[in-house]
């Protein structure tokens, strides 16, 4: 009666499967150290540029739109705590995820479905390597460790993209910093880091789950590339959702 | 079906056992059983489709059959876990359809991934650059060390990869349609290294194709260690004759297993096309 549940079903747990597979391989003999130093100079270091640009812009607008309403309340001065707030707690960890995800989640899809149909991953297994461990598990420590830090720096960028226009729209450079400064709590800042740090999981493991199971030569690799941004990004907003409304019910009190 | 064998043989290094392996509701083996004795070499012919790299990779425990067993040097490898199955996978040496080289890698990394990452093969560095180098001087491609898969052509990716088959010298040698899409010169190369990887060590041969020519060349020559060629031996010295057979599948099934006279001879219209008739 519901055939047609099947297919979802099989796929999540294949994915679970996977991600338990690649976890227990973190505390498990041999670590290749190279290849997770590798994947975060690809991850994080390679992605920077444009997380740079997108944090500088999205405080920027932030500011403009924020400026703009404020004012009609007068309170055109605060505009450094909502840009803050905004960014640290959602903006800064989902459009870095957004980023990363299109960029990093495309890009271990097609790398791993090409080695898929070309044999490279049979031929690892055969040459007494789990692919598992060479490919998932680097990755997967790499995006967790490098998304916090992207975040961080897209968060800070697009502050300073805030008070660029701030000091357009002639607020005090030191105004615009006190409210920033004033407006944050450590709430915020866990759950601004915890956020970067579950997507990291999303996007590493939907792109290695995506690449692995790719079928059916190079028009396989195209649809695998896709199906992985396209459930990465999906994945960041529910998750986001979710994560939000524990904070917000006050689940974890900080 | 076991056919009559003196007690002093040793185990076959390679046994089928009724085994079926199907892929998504698909048959791709069905109910195929033979063995393979040491020395042995064995020419896989077949339609694209007809199972025949399913076969190869269920020798190794890459593909996991639905029924039967398979024994690789007499151990039963459908009872043995992944984790478990490094020391058998250590001892076969596998030739990819399409190379199956590493990308990321340069030749001699992945010449020497093998050596270092086989849990049963305990190499050191230095050992291992020596034991890379010969296996690229046994291809002729010792001046590529620090080329990338990417910058060889066809044939010379082929031959790196069959180094990196032969690396570990192993006892048995599975070959995925190793002449595919290459012109017929390099095709005849790549054979005569398949020949010579047998005869210097006398190793145990399976090789897949669509090529009758390939069959032929396999069977009927042998690599002479002196003078470094290939001779015809076909006819004077029975035994070598009687150590290569002829396997020929169709749609997972094994139809026909025998001598290359037999073959040769067969009137099956599926079988005959195989064949390259000499008038």
């Amino acid at each position: 009666m519901f055939e047609f549940l099947k297919a979802p079903i099989l796929t999540v747990q294949e994915f679970f499967i996977l991600a338990g597979q690649a976890l227990r391989n973190v505390v498990r003999t041999p670590h290749y150290t190279q290849d997770i130093f590798l994947q975060m100079d690809i991850i994080g270091v390679g992605s920077l540029p444009i997380v740079i640009l997108t944090g500088f812009f999205s405080g920027a607008v932030l500011a403009l739109q924020m400026s703009r309403a404020l004012s009609e309340y007068g309170q055109v001065g605060r505009t450094g705590q909502v840009v803050a707030i905004t960014l640290v707690r959602e903006l800064g960890p989902v459009l870095t995820a957004l980023m990363v995800a299109g960029r990093n989640s495309s890009g271990i899809a097609s790398e791993l479905g090409s080695m898929k149909v070309t044999e490279q991953i049979d031929a690892m297994r055969a040459l007494g390597t789990d692919p598992i461990q060479k490919l998932v598990t680097p990755r997967l420590i790499a995006t967790c460790a490098m998304l916090p830090l992207l975040t961080v720096i897209a968060d800070f960028v697009g502050m300073f993209g805030g008070s660029v226009v701030a000091a357009m729209i002639n607020i005090p450079s030191k105004q615009y910093w006190t409210s920033v400064w004033r407006a944050l709590e450590w709430s915020d800042v866990v759950q601004g880091l915890m956020k970067p740090f579950c997507f990291a999981f999303a996007i590493a493991l939907v792109g290695c789950y995506y690449g692995l199971r790719t079928s059916g030569g190079t028009q396989g690799v195209g649809r695998a590339t896709t199906q992985a941004v396209v459930v990465a990004s999906v994945l960041v907003f529910i998750l986001t959702f979710f994560i939000t409304k524990i904070f917000v019910s006050g689940v974890v009190n900080i | 079906m076991t056919p009559n064998v003196t007690p002093d043989l040793p185990p076959p290094v390679l046994k089928f056992e009724n085994v079926s392996v199907s892929f998504d509701g698909q048959t791709a083996l069905d109910d195929v059983s033979f063995e393979v004795r040491e020395g042995d070499t064995r020419i896989l012919f077949g339609a694209a489709g007809s199972g025949k790299t399913v076969l190869l990779k269920a020798a190794l425990g890459l593909a996991r059959p639905d029924r039967g067993h398979i024994f690789v040097f007499g151990r039963d490898i459908t009872l043995l876990k992944e984790s478990q199955l490094s020391d058998i996978r250590s001892k076969v040496g596998m030739l990819f359809q399409e190379s199956a080289l590493f990308d990321s890698m340069t030749i001699e990394e992945n010449v020497a991934y093998p050596l270092f990452n086989q849990k049963a093969i305990h190499c050191e560095a230095e050992e291992g650059h020596r034991k890379v180098v010969d296996a690229l001087r046994f291809v002729e491609l010792e001046n590529t060390l620090a080329k990338f898969p990417s910058e060889l052509s066809g044939g010379m990716r082929r031959r790196a990869a069959i180094a990196r088959a032969v690396v570990t010298a192993p006892p048995l040698l599975l070959y995925d349609s190793p002449t595919a899409g290459l012109d017929p010169i390099t095709a005849n190369n790549i054979i005569a290294l398949i020949v010579k990887a047998r005869d210097a060590s006398r190793t145990t041969t399976l090789m897949v194709t669509h090529r009758y020519q390939d069959g032929n060349l396999v069977a009927k020559f042998r690599y002479n260690l002196e003078d470094g060629r290939l001779e015809p031996v076909a006819g004077r010295d029975p035994g070598f004759d009687a150590s290569t057979r002829f396997m020929v599948f169709k749609e997972g099934r094994l139809i026909f297993d025998g001598p290359q006279g037999e073959l040769e001879e067969s009137s099956d219209p599926y079988i005959s096309k195989f064949v390259l008739k000499r008038d």
